[in-house]
């Protein structure tokens, strides 16, 4: 798995690219949980761009995110191509609480 | 019904077990066996992903959950997994020596999780039932669990008849 965070404004990005499963899932929560804390952030976009596969780690990883980013009032948004990850995400109801985006530009 | 019915007129055409640590690193490896074993049936990228991903949703759960609060010394902390190949199809059974589920339709129902302040998201269950043709969960609390997640490789079946499987050379017949 490759990860790394940038920002845009009070936007938190994150990449994560290669494979996130429950092996990976909690260092890439203590992580982001740690950015999310430093202000201004309210917002977070999840870049999966280059994402290969996910299970159902990853949903309770972006869910917990999304929760956090809620209560400092902010939104959240995926780009996901990946079809495996994609299926997921909309089975779990990711994409009725997270907005979907083909890039940066369109969320921020 | 037979338990096993939807295996009845299919033959075996190759089978692999291992056995490993219930260490969370080890989910990938799973993933890349079964990945491995798959491609001998030629399976289209989205049927090769969907029993990838439900493999490791059987062994990632065996490795949080089954193992959750063990005691034992690690090297009985072991996860089985068995690929069976047939013609047009594979079985995955993913078995572990855990605490065992207490209540399985419970566990099946859709985002509910025995563990919410580990973030998990209740899905495991319903991506294994989704993503496979035929799915089963024995489980007896205190013994352990088994998982087996069949998938049809549908892509093969119009080339099953006149074509010739990448297995089919198992045979020691001339």
């Amino acid at each position: 798995m490759n990860f790394s965070m940038a920002r845009s404004g009070r936007t938190l990005i994150v990449y994560i690219a290669g494979e996130l499963d429950n092996h990976v899932a909690d260092e890439v929560r203590v992580r982001i949980d740690a950015e999310i804390m430093k202000p201004p952030t309210r917002d977070i976009l999840f870049d999966f761009d280059g994402l290969t596969f996910m299970d159902s780690s990853g949903i309770g990883m972006i869910m917990g995110r999304y929760k956090k980013i809620k209560a400092l009032g902010g939104k959240a948004w995926i780009i996901c191509d990946n079809p495996n990850a994609s299926k997921i995400l909309e089975m779990s109801g990711v994409f009725r609480l997270i907005h979907r985006c083909s890039d940066i530009h369109d969320a921020v | 019904m037979n338990e096993n019915s939807y295996i009845e007129g299919r033959v075996e055409i190759n089978r692999l077990s291992t056995e490993f640590y219930a260490k969370s690193c080890n989910e990938s490896l799973a993933r890349a066996i079964v990945s491995a074993c798959a491609v001998q049936l030629d399976p289209t990228l989205s049927e090769l992903s969907d029993i990838v991903t439900a493999v490791s949703e059987a062994v990632t759960n065996s490795i949080i959950h089954g193992y959750a609060n063990v005691t034992a010394s690690r090297d009985k902390c072991t996860v089985r997994m068995e690929c069976v190949l047939y013609g047009d199809a594979m079985e995955v059974t993913v078995t572990d020596r855990g605490c065992g589920i207490e209540n399985i339709e419970k566990a099946r129902e859709p985002m509910f999780t025995s563990s919410p302040e580990m973030e998990r998201s209740g899905m495991g269950f319903t991506i294994m039932e989704s993503f496979t043709d035929h799915f089963s969960v024995w489980s007896e609390p205190g013994k352990g669990t088994e998982i087996k997640l069949f998938k049809i490789f549908n892509s093969l079946s119009g080339a099953k008849s006149g074509g010739e499987s990448k297995c089919e050379n198992m045979t020691t017949e001339p």
